[in-house]
Parts: structure tokens; sequence; C-alpha cells
């Protein structure tokens, strides 16, 4: 009988456990059952306890220099042989990069199916009930899966991480990659780095945003200011990424990041449901459009109907002096 | 004589109104917008336009349109078509109607398989109807190929397939052999527009149509049941600063903002 919850932890670049693996592990407990927390990855083994302490009773690492990076053809066979050993009813990723690949690769090779990007996650009986946004974020549908294990990957910032627990305990169970060079088809040759300056989006307290309302590249300008007045970062619309107008790393939306900034400032941005679907956790939006009829203020917490290059100077000004004063 | 394969889609038009968006709870199903025509989806005709651009490189190549849905998915092929593409290809059969995105991969896989031998598969990253981002990466495990995902340029020569990724915070390079699948992102650019001629010329080109039975298909093997569909409630209270200019209105929303201890 599949049993339990098996959750795939990620690690940052610079080693730490990624909080997505703390909402996993928070979406695991949920469920109810025995969590089992998978790393992959090179340096990871010291990540064991802090799953532990974020509710893993079991942490399974394979802890080798060939998965530093993500290669996807060495991660499905150990996913594979993992899985099918740990026999889970659950199997949950984040949506991330990883995730995204890795998943639907999974499931395909166990037999078994899928639900994507998902924003809460249930259980009726044994059943997984998987909600997720689809139709841009206009919709939400639920899907349970008619195999095992049930897989789902959870979008980030949904779930909250357990408060973490020093003294909690896990079985530690160290594997091999035991992947054969031969075994990667599709190779990695390098990697470039877009560098973003300040603030990482993900993380910032605040975001300063621009759309196609901003009229072009020269309209980002002021935004950075206003970000580093704010401490915060900015991020863009697919539309203005698309047209060059902003790095593509700056996507907020459906097929970009997802932020969950305590403020959300929304300029010259019509509030289509492919970019809500990237702050749909956000609680204070403010909006600053010239078409009252925008869709984005249907979202927004503060609402100012005008053009913001006559807005955000002043606005801008008098945060400075509060900031200051 | 190189083969590309694009698997495209039909989907209601993202572009609609979302306030004209409306769902049958009961049914589980989107109702068609009056008056707005289903449009192809768009990562899939940006799939097409990848693989027009290794034809414009090397010209023999031929292109495959395939798609898998009912009658009026013959207009998303035509378009295709238009574009420059050269075969067109329509799985199109009541039996496989509800075929989820197990099944579709499946019964696309069965129809690759029936064709000339493909060099190279091309898939949107994700159908822009249900956004689900795994019909690519479940066929090339069903058919044993190495899949890369996520693309924004791919290049294939001498049997060797070059994919641009996109990753969150930059870009990395995947070299694979071919046969093998690609799913393709927008950053690869726009799509190109078919131009009359084009069109006129798609419309006479001749659309091969695929039954289950001749795939040797006897229905969906679906491995997902759709619990429920619904419109999620999002309405906020806005608050809308105003002033005699925008300029105070500018300076106020800054004071309403430190009296929320938002700034
Ligand atoms: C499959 C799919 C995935 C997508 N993924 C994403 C995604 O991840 N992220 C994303 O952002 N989009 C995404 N999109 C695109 C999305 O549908 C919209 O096209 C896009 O978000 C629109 O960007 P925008 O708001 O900058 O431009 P527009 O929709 O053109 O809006 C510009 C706004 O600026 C306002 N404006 C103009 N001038 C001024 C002025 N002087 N002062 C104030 N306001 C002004 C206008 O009133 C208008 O509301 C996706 C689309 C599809 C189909
Ligand atoms: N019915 C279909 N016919 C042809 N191709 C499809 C079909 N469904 C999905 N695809 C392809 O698979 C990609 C991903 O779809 P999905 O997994 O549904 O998000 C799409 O962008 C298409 O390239």
């Amino acid at each position: 009988m599949p049993s339990g919850v098996l959750v795939f932890g990620e690690a940052t670049e610079d080693g730490q456990l990624a909080p997505v693996t703390g909402e996993l592990l928070g979406a695991a407990k949920s469920l109810g059952g025995p969590v089992t927390c998978v790393l992959l990855g090179a340096g990871v083994e010291g990540l064991a306890q802090r799953c532990a302490s974020l509710g893993a009773d079991k942490v399974i690492v394979v802890d080798d220099p060939l998965l530093k990076e993500y290669q996807g053809d060495a991660y499905v066979l150990i996913g594979e042989r993992i899985c099918k050993e740990a026999d889970p009813s659950v199997v949950l990723f984040g949506q991330t990069m990883t995730g995204r690949d890795l998943a639907p690769r999974l499931a395909a090779r166990l037999d078994t199916a899928v639900a994507m990007d998902c924003v809460e996650l249930s259980l009726d009986g044994d059943k997984l009930q998987a909600t997720r946004p689809c139709y841009g974020g206009s919709a939400r549908a639920r899907y349970s899966i008619n195999r095992t294990p049930q897989i789902a990957t959870l979008r980030a910032k949904v779930y909250d991480p357990p408060a973490p627990d020093e003294s909690r305990q896990a079985e530690v169970v160290k594997q091999s990659a035991d992947v054969g060079e031969d075994a990667i088809r599709a190779r990695v040759v390098s990697r470039r780095k877009e560098e973003v300056e300040g603030v990482r989006l993900e993380d910032a307290p605040v975001v300063v945003s621009g759309g196609r309302g901003l009229g072009g590249p020269e309209g980002f300008k002021p935004l950075e200011e206003l970000a580093e007045v704010l401490g915060g970062a900015v991020g863009a619309t697919r539309a203005v990424c698309d047209m060059g107008w902003y790095p593509v790393a700056a996507q907020v939306g459906l097929t970009g990041k997802v932020v969950t900034p305590d403020l959300y400032i929304a300029v010259g941005i019509s509030g289509a449901s492919q970019h809500m679907a990237g702050i749909s956790q956000v609680k204070n939006i403010v909006a600053i459009n010239k078409d009252a009829e925008a869709n984005i203020f249907q979202a927004a917490r503060f609402g100012i109907v005008g053009d913001w290059k006559e807005v955000v100077p002043a606005f801008m000004e008098k945060v400075r002096e509060l900031k200051t004063g | 004589m190189p083969h590309i394969v694009c698997c495209v889609k039909q989907v209601p038009d993202p572009e609609a109104p979302a306030s004209q968006f409306k769902v049958d709870e009961a049914a589980k199903k989107v109702l068609p917008i009056p008056g707005i025509q289903p449009v192809p989806s768009q990562f899939d005709t940006i799939a097409v336009e990848a693989a027009l651009r290794i034809k414009d490189k090397v010209a023999d190549t031929t292109i495959t349109i395939l798609t898998l849905g009912p009658d009026a998915y013959r207009d998303t092929v035509k378009h295709c078509l238009a574009m420059g593409a050269d075969e067109g290809v329509h799985i199109n059969d009541p039996a496989l109607n509800e075929a989820d995105h197990w099944a579709t991969a499946e019964i696309l896989a069965a129809a690759i398989k029936k064709l000339e031998p493909a060099d190279l598969i091309l898939c949107g990253r994700q159908a822009v109807d249900w956004d689900m981002g795994v019909v690519g990466s479940t066929l090339a495990e069903i058919m044993g190929l190495p899949i890369v995902t996520i693309a924004k340029d791919v290049q294939m020569e001498g049997g060797k397939v070059t994919v641009e990724r996109v990753l969150l915070d930059g870009f990395e390079t995947v070299e694979a052999p071919a046969p093998c699948v690609v799913t393709v992102s927008n950053e690869l650019g726009d799509p190109r527009y078919p131009q009359l001629r084009q069109i006129m010329q798609a419309a006479r080109k001749e659309v091969k149509g695929l039954t289950a039975s001749d795939l040797g298909i006897d229905g969906a093997k679906n491995r997902v049941t759709l619990e429920a569909l619904f419109v999620p409630e999002t309405a906020v209270e806005t608050e809308y600063i105003e002033a005699d200019s925008l300029k105070e209105a500018g300076e106020k929303l800054a004071v309403r903002l430190r009296e929320a201890k938002l700034i």
C-alpha cells in the first residue's frame, strides 16, 4: 500500500535550504502521515537537520558533485528510483524551474499524473484533491489523480513553512547518485546569469512594477529610483519584457515570477489575469493607471486614476520626505 | 531531409476581456464567448516559428503540424500551414475528445510514429487553456526521447539540437542528440503572421485526417478526473485616492501608505 508524503526539497545556490522546501513540508504536514524529504544536489547533506526541524520524519540525501546543477536526465533517474523504493501515496514538488521540468517527466516514468502549479491541496480519504489556477488565472480547476503516486507541484508562497523545532530528529538516509555519465542525453554546456542589482525580486518587501503604460524603456528609470527609496525591487509585465524594455528576469506572472511583497505598486499595468497570477498572494496592491476601467483596480487596495508621469514624481518626493522626516 | 513535427492546439482567446470569462460549473466547461473566435495556442505558434527559423537556414526541412481535437482545430492547422509549414495532420475522433493530458500525449506519440521519422518534435511550454505544461515532457518519456523544456532558441545541425533555455535568473545552453523533444517559450520571439497569399495557398492544402482506429487506439486512457471548475472570488474594496491634481493625489497616496504602515 502506498503511504505517506514524499517531498522534493531544493537548495539555493549559496547552499541554504530553499524557502519552497519549508512550504512543501508545511503542505505535507497539512495532508498528514509520515513525511519524507528528498534532497538532491552537491553539498546538501548538511541541510538534512533543517528539514527535520521543519517536519520531515525521514530525509533521503543524494549528495554528489554530478547533481550540483539541475540535469533533468540524472534527476529523473534518481527520482524514479527513490519513488519506487519509498512507495509514497503523494509526491510534492515546488513549481520551480526544477519542479516544472522534473515533475511531469517523473509522473510519466511512474505511469501516473501530476497536477501542476497547485494553490490548494487536501485529502479526501486517500484521494488527493489538487486545486490549481488555469485559463491564465481566470479559473480554478480541482483535480484528482486516478493512479499512485499522486503528484503535485506547489506554487510558491501559498503554504506557510512549519515553525522550526530544532529538537526534532529525522532518520537520515544517504544514497549515492549511481547515474552513469552516458545516461545524460540532454547536456547543459553553459549557464549565463542575468545579474540583478539590489534586492532580489522574490524576497523584496516592496515591488514597483511597470507595464506598457510607461511608454518606453526610459519609464523604468523613475521606477528604479522609487524602488530604491522604498528598499524594494523592480518588476515588469511580459509585454514590456517581450519588447525588450526590461530584462526577462524581472517578469512577474504566470510565465514569470511569483512575488509576495507586503506592497506591490503597479504602474501603467492593465492587470491581465496572467500578470495577476504572479501577485495573487499580495494583499496590498497599489494601482496607478489612467484607465479607470483597467482590470488592475479589481485587485487593488489603493488606486489612482491618472497619468503616472504626474503621479509618480510627487509620490516619490513625499515618500522621501516621510522616510527621512 | 530534416523533419520537424510541431504539436499545436486551439484555445479560447486568452486576450478576451476577463469580465467575459465564464464557466459552466455543472458541466465543468469553459463557455465560449459569443463573437470571439478560438485561436491557436500562443506558445504553439511560437514553436512553429522556431521550426520555420530552422527551415529558413536549411531549406529542405519539412515541417508537419500535428493536432488532436475537434473539427474547429482545422483552422489552427491551416493557420500554421499559412505561416509556412508543409504538412497538416489532424487527429479528429469523438472517441478521443475527452482525452486528458496523458492520454493526449499517448495519442500524439502514436501518431508521430506513423509519420516520417521526426528529427525534432516541438511543443509549446504549456497550452494556454489549462496552463499545465506536461504534454511535451510526457510525449518525450513515452517515446523514450530526450527533452529540453522552455526554450528561447532552438538550432538543429548535423544530428545535434542546441537549445537555449530560460532560467529564472538567466539562461543555459543545452545540447541534445536528435531526435528529441523541445518545448518553446515566448522569449523566442513573436511568431510570423501569414500573408494573404500564404493564407490562400494554405486553404487549398490538404489536411490529413486520422482517427482512433487509424492509430490502433480504442479510446482515451485518462489518468486524472476534473472534480470542479470555478471562477475564483477576487474582488477587493479599492480606496481611490482623489485630489485636485494628480500631483496632490500622489502625495496623498504616500501619506495613506504611511498611515497603513506599508512604507
Ligand atoms: C499564455 C500567456 C502567458 C502570459 N504570461 C504573462 C506573465 O507571466 N506576466 C505578464 O505580465 N503578462 C503575461 N501575459 C501577457 C498578458 O496577457 C498581458 O498581455 C500583459 O500582462 C499586458 O502587459 P501590460 O499591462 O504592461 O500592457 P497593457 O495591457 O497594454 O496595459 C498597459 C496599461 O497602461 C495604462 N496606461 C497607458 N498609459 C498610461 C499612463 N501614461 N499612465 C498610467 N497608465 C497608463 C493603460 O491604461 C493600460 O491599462 C501572458 C499572456 C499569455 C497569453
Ligand atoms: N490536443 C493537442 N494537440 C496537439 N498538441 C497538443 C495538444 N495538447 C497539448 N499539445 C502540445 O503540448 C503542449 C503543452 O500542453 P499542456 O501540457 O496541455 O500544457 C502544447 O503547447 C502543445 O504543443
